[in-house]
């Protein structure tokens, strides 16, 4: 079954070249893509999860403040059970020190995220994609 | 005290002089402060920089109190946070020989940060209604050019107290990578037409280096001549900037990107250059790093010699300058008011930004680097050119694959990287 795919920043990223690489990746990927663009206000995005029902939430941020702002989208997004099903994966410059995104990643994995991704991580990336996710909001949406 | 920007400019281009310029920003009053010292002091001619934060940037200016009372670094200096009397204060105590300096920030609706920084005796920044709502902002662009309309009246209010503000376009950088130079220096001539309708009288139209520096020199000179036909009644000057798309991340690839702008600059008559640091690809520079490659800039603008090879290619200056000019008389004619003359370009794709993702922009445009490394159109999408104006290369459509875009995006970095380790 064809993965639908929310691809966002967060709200104070105003980066655009990794949303539109991510997109012609996913979209190769076999992905339909619905790509919501940069400085992303968390209600807006949690409004376009209830809309869109996707399979995958793909957060891509490299302004520094990503471990900061993924860490409030998280929390703000476990407020709705109807998200639940969503594969939440974040990645990128998620500081401003330079440090790997890894740094992060356990933090943000026992917030929520499904998983976190440094910005060499694409095969990574890539290959967890392919992965078919079992997603609630789509069987109840059946 | 802060000396005027568009004096110091006029003085150093007397002076046959390149201005460099850093873009630095940091969180506390302290840190910002030694930052623009360092810069004031350093071994060339300089504007200081206060380039600010991202949650500032968005209007938000709360976040960047409760990060810096927990002691969490954020990426610029907040200045409606910190306020103008606390501002004014850190530039009071700069001492140092006619410092001019300039905020630079990235808001579509700055009109609280301009009279802040307005309030705290600062007579320059940077933006503009297309060129900091595009990549910047969700906001429409109707939202944008009404803010836009209030600051620049806002900043040319102080002339009746005898002061110039001075008011960058930052429509030459637009995405910061693979936007075709005609259509940069079409936004930043519409826009410097919008600062001036709306009563500036000192504006600089920017450049951002691209993946060729025959390219770049062909834009400069079109520029300069666009420039002359539709700014020649107000003071202008041209300001190039370091590349801003993915840097090199080898010091030796990333030193010479830097001298390459610097050359650029100088033999292109710009008057400015904002310069990058080698650790741009990795991280918020320090400011020992910034001050380096300030002195770097300035030293290989003073040597030219070793680079004859860097030279103008007069047939692409003319499709550049016919192609941008053609854009800003089609945007001219939509309306008597460029206000709604902008908005209805974007909603007719007259103006379209190759990849932007902003809802007001039809991307129906796309670009592609060629094999002799110019940035040309691959899609025109419904730019109003007629075939006239297209080389024979963007009339073939190219269709883009993420691979080709990557590859796009990195050419530049592997150029000068790969040159280096060679």
């Amino acid at each position: 079954m064809k993965q639908r795919t929310v691809l966002s920043t967060l709200p104070s990223d105003s980066h655009s070249w990794n949303l539109v690489y991510l997109q012609l990746l996913l979209e190769e990927l076999g992905h339909e893509v619905i790509n919501v663009g940069t400085c992303v206000p968390i209600d807006v995005l949690i409004k376009k999860c209830h809309e869109s029902r996707p399979n995958n939430l793909v957060i891509s941020s490299v302004n520094g403040h990503g471990h900061l702002d993924g860490m409030k989208m998280i929390l703000a997004m476990k407020k709705y059970p109807m998200l639940k099903g969503i594969r939440v994966v974040i990645g990128g410059k998620l500081g401003t020190q330079g440090c790997d995104s890894k740094d992060y990643a356990e933090k943000l994995l026992r917030a929520g995220f499904d998983a976190v991704f440094s910005e060499k991580e694409i095969p990574e990336f890539i290959s967890l994609m392919n992965e078919d996710t079992k997603n609630n909001n789509q069987k109840i949406a059946l | 005290m802060i000396y005027n920007f568009s004096d110091y400019i006029n003085e150093m281009k007397r002076a046959n002089k390149l201005v460099v310029q850093p873009r630095m920003g940091f969180g506390t009053l302290d840190k910002m402060k030694q930052g623009l010292l360092a810069v004031a002091n350093c071994n060339a001619p300089t504007i200081g920089t206060l380039t600010l934060d991202s949650y500032t940037r968005v209007n938000d200016f709360i976040s960047p109190k409760i990060a810096l009372d927990s002691h969490q670094e954020i990426n610029g200096f907040p200045i409606v946070t910190h306020g103008a009397i606390a501002t004014r204060e850190l530039l009071d105590g700069i001492v140092a020989d006619k410092f001019a300096v300039q905020v630079r920030h990235g808001t579509a609706l700055p009109v609280e940060i301009i009279k802040v920084l307005l309030a705290a005796g600062i007579n320059a920044t940077e933006g503009g209604p297309i060129s900091y709502c595009l990549p910047y902002s969700r906001l429409p662009i109707e939202n944008a050019i009404s803010a836009w309309a209030t600051c620049c009246e806002l900043l040319a209010s102080s002339r009746e107290k005898g002061i110039i503000n001075h008011l960058e376009s930052f429509a030459g950088c637009m995405l910061g990578q693979l936007c075709p130079p005609s259509l940069l220096l079409a936004l930043g001539i519409l826009e410097g037409i919008f600062f001036k309708r709306h009563g500036l009288v000192s504006v600089s139209l920017s450049y951002a280096q691209g993946p060729s520096a025959e390219q770049d020199l062909s834009a400069l000179a079109a520029l300069h001549v666009l420039a002359n036909e539709y700014l020649s009644d107000i003071d202008w000057h041209i300001v190039v900037y370091t590349y801003m798309g993915v840097f090199p991340k080898t010091i030796a690839g990333a030193s010479e990107i830097i001298k390459t702008s610097a050359q650029i600059a100088k033999i292109g008559n710009a008057q400015r250059l904002i310069v990058k640091t080698p650790a741009e690809a990795f991280r918020i520079p320090t400011i020992e790093e910034n001050v380096k490659s300030l002195e770097l800039a300035y030293s290989a603008s003073k040597n030219l010699e070793n680079n004859n090879n860097l030279a103008i290619d007069l047939e692409e200056q003319e499709i550049i300058y016919h192609q941008a000019r053609f854009l800003v008389e089609s945007v001219l004619d939509l309306h008597c008011s460029l206000n709604k003359g902008l908005q209805i370009a974007f909603k007719k794709g007259y103006l379209d930004v190759p990849y932007c993702l902003h809802q007001n922009n039809k991307n129906l445009t796309r670009s592609v680097i060629d094999s002799r490394g110019y940035l040309q159109w691959a899609e025109t999408g419904n730019l109003p050119f007629s075939q006239d104006y297209l080389n024979d290369f963007s009339k073939r459509k190219i269709p883009i694959t993420s691979d080709g875009f990557l590859f796009m995006l990195g050419f530049v970095q592997h150029k000068y990287d790969n040159v280096k380790s060679e």
